[in-house]
């Protein structure tokens, strides 16, 4: 369909979540807008091939994680963030004890594998519905599923299972049947 | 992002996983959501707001990201 304004209108309100999804990602600010600057662009260029009436944003995070994965796959190495400088890109700097939790959680989500990180993040935080995750990964409701609850399996563990003192008593029996702890 | 937002409520149901506490799980769902929306409240960055506006008029020069030296029009806080 041709760029209306109210076509424009709309691409640009999804820009936020977008930019939302790329950081999520990436775990990069700097390059997350990198990425939503092409995906614009691409967007923009192949604005005829979208279906009107159809889920603009879910099209939009297509083009966007499909950018993602060819450019992870040639810049793997480059995306260790491990001093925080997703924190840096946030307007409001949390206060220390949560920001402490943030970046615990954060490098958590990057130890996630790929599939399953963008997964839970189109679904746990963009809201899109399983249907509209598959379309947008191009796989099976029942792999997002299943991707989705792995990854939440997993930062459970990463987050909570090994940090178990957050139980309070738990910890202390714990302790107390291992025994070989100290 | 209406749409996006009103489909949220149906996939949010946390804490329902084989064998994952409950708890747990709606911490994971909390602090994943505030992560992502703390990006969503900044809003539209000029850069991008500029961008889409110049396709406006079709343009011979695809080098977008460069300055123009328009004028600063903030468009935060559509949401």
């Amino acid at each position: 369909m041709p760029l209306t304004d109210s076509l424009r209108d709309d691409i640009l309100a999804s820009v936020p979540s977008l930019r939302a999804f790329a950081i999520s990602l990436s775990g990069n600010g700097d390059r997350a807008d990198d990425l939503v600057q092409e995906t614009l662009l691409r967007a923009l260029a192949n604005i005829d091939s979208f279906q009107p009436g159809s889920n603009l944003a879910a099209w939009l995070f297509t083009i966007l994680r499909n950018l993602f994965r060819s450019d992870y796959r040639k810049r793997r190495r480059e995306v260790e963030d491990a001093d925080g400088s997703y924190a840096k890109t946030l307007k409001t700097q949390p206060a220390q004890n949560a920001h402490l939790e943030f970046e615990e959680f954060r490098a958590a989500l990057e130890k996630l594998p790929q599939d399953q990180r963008e997964a839970l993040i189109l679904v746990g935080a963009s809201g899109f519905s399983y249907e509209d995750a598959a379309a947008i990964c191009g796989c099976a409701v029942g792999t997002i599923k299943s991707r989705v609850n792995r990854a939440r399996s997993k930062l459970s563990a990463l987050l909570y299972v090994d940090g178990a003192e957050d139980f309070g008593p738990d910890e202390t029996v714990r302790a107390v049947i291992g025994g070989s702890g100290g | 992002m209406k749409d996006i937002k009103s489909q949220a409520s149906k996939n949010a149901a946390p804490g329902k996983q084989g064998g994952l506490n409950a708890e747990i799980q709606s911490r994971i769902g909390h602090q994943l959501r505030a992560m992502y929306d703390d990006v969503v409240r900044q809003g539209v960055p000029d850069r991008f707001a500029e961008l889409i506006r110049k396709l406006d008029v079709p343009e011979p020069d695809p080098q977008l990201g460069v300055e123009g030296g328009g004028p600063a029009n903030k468009n935060d806080g559509r949401d």
